[in-house]
């Protein structure tokens, strides 16, 4: 178990690397970052001057290493738009994309798994075939007219919730959250839904078929004839056993969730990460792009560990080694 | 005389598929008595397995019990509701499936699925629970029962595990157990373990057991009577001994007749002709009549069941003469 993690932290340490490599030569060829920051009639001695400043004068490879250089001390730069520390900004912004992804993965979670087994135990009930259809709805429909849509319906037409931005924070062990209040929920759900939308879908059709192909187990049957009920069969045989892929794909989507929420948080003007991004990827601010991608690698990083610890607390025929992973 | 401890009578499970209706099992009938070793015999496909299911109540749509009457201790099993027969099932009937490696869940420990099994039936503490488990196994000849219920199945033997199942089934102390092939995914020494353990724990216990095979030595070497299966309807039953020395369906003396070792040696092994019919178009009459050698014309039609002296039954016509078998 230490041996598989520490062989696990060790292959992580070379994706970061490369992905450093990646990214700064990424940006690097995008385009000058210069003219993003002087203003349009600014003079040629000026233009040099700054270009001086940043030390965009330097050669690519000296930049490189002075960006290594800053990189090991922790430092991505300053953003050459808000002025501060790109990291701080980065971590400033998280727990808002944290807590809508938290709140879409638990979403997804709760209406997915019942939905999915109930279509997978009674393929043929009716309400299966309705929940079949519209899961099919929730992976085809673009995410930003689903957005579009509840903000009309929840916010325009009932006034139930609020369109945009986040509800009342409280700080609880260093971290704030909108979890704990009524105001909170009410700002971050209909974000939330929309975000679970995929999936919720993505969920329930996992579900399904590891139920179908569970329940014709002889496992399941050996579980009746010793006459179980129904709920125990379900709850802890079925469920224990298509846990396994569910939590893989979850895991990994969780990533994607905090990573690319971009549309959901622009739409419902959620102060997360992802607006961050699309600020930062239109301004040509090589320091917050390069930070945000380093601790979005960070985080798939670290899911996929904590996937497999899980994994091997599911499937008791999974044995981390450090020898095979 | 006991009475029965278990009733079929007139059972017929029919499948109904999108090719029509396939008629798995079709009007059997027969008893076990209490402590007996019934043995039912048939090829893939002869309905052994599913009236084996269809006592334990676990046959799922698109099957169907269609008629007859399944009786446990003199109490009518057929159109009982789930929640009732799930207090039979693994209380006073209990089943032994095929495929140790299949049967156990593989992502539960053993006394998740020991404990859950008594306490299914019997209100008693977890601790209760354990011990009851850990004597099973004991039981079984499980070395080191109390350790081995920490672990997971994977880490049981094919053998180990169907001793597992076993002492499962032997939990409750059910008036019947039925065996759907427990011994064919085993290696033959762990068979024959296998084979005289559970043999042992029933008699023991005064448990009936319904064993169903398709190997005719194990049938010989265990079962008191045996039911010889035929697409869906039992071809004849009797005391083991004289179904296997005198046979009387000429499917039952072809089955033992192509038995290697038991014709002359240097010969050609016998064979029955042909092959099973397919269970969704079965001949009006006798289903064994296309391949029977001795079918005349009154087999075109449904053959009544014959009873012999000692509680011998067949459903034939042309029965084959009583002189022993030969090859």
């Amino acid at each position: 178990m230490l041996a598989f993690i520490i062989r696990r932290i060790s292959q992580a340490f070379f994706v970061v690397v490369a992905m450093v490599v990646l990214v700064f030569f990424g940006t690097y060829v995008i385009g000058d970052p210069v003219w993003m920051m002087v203003p349009g009639d600014a003079t040629q001695e000026q233009i040099e001057a700054v270009r001086r400043d940043f030390g965009f004068d330097q050669p690519v490879y000296v930049q490189f290493f002075k960006f290594l250089g800053d990189v090991l001390h922790g430092e991505f730069g300053r953003s050459y738009v808000h002025g501060s520390s790109a990291i701080n900004l980065i971590l400033d912004r998280m727990p808002a994309t944290l807590e809508l992804a938290l709140a879409a993965l638990i979403l997804a979670v709760l209406i997915g798994i019942p939905l999915g087994l109930f279509a997978g135990l009674k393929p043929d009930h009716p309400a299966s075939r309705s929940i079949m259809a519209v899961s099919i709805l929730g992976f085809s429909l673009p995410t930003f007219w689903v957005g579009l849509m509840l903000i009309m319906l929840f916010s325009v037409m009932l006034g139930w919730l609020p369109a945009t931005g986040r509800g009342p924070v409280v700080s609880i062990f260093g971290l704030e959250t909108s979890m704990l209040s009524l105001e909170g929920w009410r700002h971050l759900f209909l974000p939330a839904i929309n975000l679970a939308l995929l999936k919720i879908s993505l969920v329930i059709r996992l579900t399904r078929s590891g139920a179908r192909e569970a329940a014709l187990q002889d496992y399941v049957k050996f579980a009746r004839a010793k006459g179980l009920s129904q709920q125990r069969i379900v709850g802890v045989h079925i469920l224990k056993n298509i846990l396994i892929p569910i939590v893989t794909v979850l895991g990994l989507e969780f990533g994607s969730l905090v990573a690319f929420s971009v549309v959901t948080e622009t739409i419902f003007a959620w102060p997360g990460m992802g607006k961050l991004l699309l600020e930062a990827i239109q301004r040509l601010d090589r320091p917050l792009i390069v930070a945000y991608v380093m601790v979005v690698v960070l985080l798939f990083v670290t899911i996929n560990l904590i996937v497999d610890i899980l994994y091997s607390a599911l499937d008791p025929r999974v044995r981390l080694t450090g020898t095979q992973s | 005389m006991s009475s029965p401890v278990l009733v079929v009578d007139n059972l017929a499970t029919h499948f109904f598929t999108r090719d029509g209706v396939v008629k798995s099992v079709d009007g059997i009938s027969f008893n076990v008595m209490p402590g007996e070793v019934l043995g039912l015999v048939g090829e893939s496909g002869s309905g052994k397995s599913v009236t084996g299911f269809s006592i334990m109540g676990l046959i799922d749509p698109p099957g169907k019990i269609v008629s007859g009457s399944i009786r446990l201790n003199g109490e009518e099993l057929v159109g009982r509701d789930d929640a009732s027969m799930r207090k039979v099932r693994g209380k006073s009937l209990a089943m032994i499936f095929q495929d140790p490696m299949m049967t156990l869940n593989p992502v539960l420990r053993i006394d998740t699925q020991m404990m859950e099994a008594v306490q299914a039936h019997e209100a008693v503490s977890d601790k209760a629970a354990r011990a009851r488990s850990a004597a099973a196994l004991a039981m079984v000849g499980i070395p080191a029962p109390e350790e081995r219920l920490s672990a997971y199945p994977h880490q049981f033997s094919g053998g180990m595990r169907q001793r597992v199942a076993i002492a499962i089934a032997l939990l409750h102390r059910p008036a019947l157990i039925i065996a759907d092939e427990p011994t064919t995914a085993l290696d033959v020494t762990i068979q024959s373990q296998i084979l005289s353990e559970v043999q042992r724990l029933c008699a023991e216990s005064g448990t009936a057991l319904v064993w169903i095979t398709h190997d005719l030595a194990v049938v010989a070497g265990l079962a008191d009577r045996v039911a010889v299966m035929y697409a869906g309807r039992i071809a004849e039953q009797g005391r083991v001994d004289d179904v296997l020395d005198r046979p009387l369906h000429p499917y039952t003396h072809g089955l033992i007749g192509s038995v290697p070792g038991a014709h002359l040696e240097g010969t050609r092994l016998h064979q029955i002709r042909g092959s099973t019919p397919s269970l969704g178009q079965l001949p009006p009459g006798c289903a064994f009549e296309p391949r029977c050698d001795r079918a005349g014309p009154a087999c075109s039609t449904m053959p009544v069941i014959s009873q012999a002296s000692d509680g011998r039954a067949y459903r034939c016509f042309n029965p084959v003469p009583q002189q022993g078998v030969t090859a």
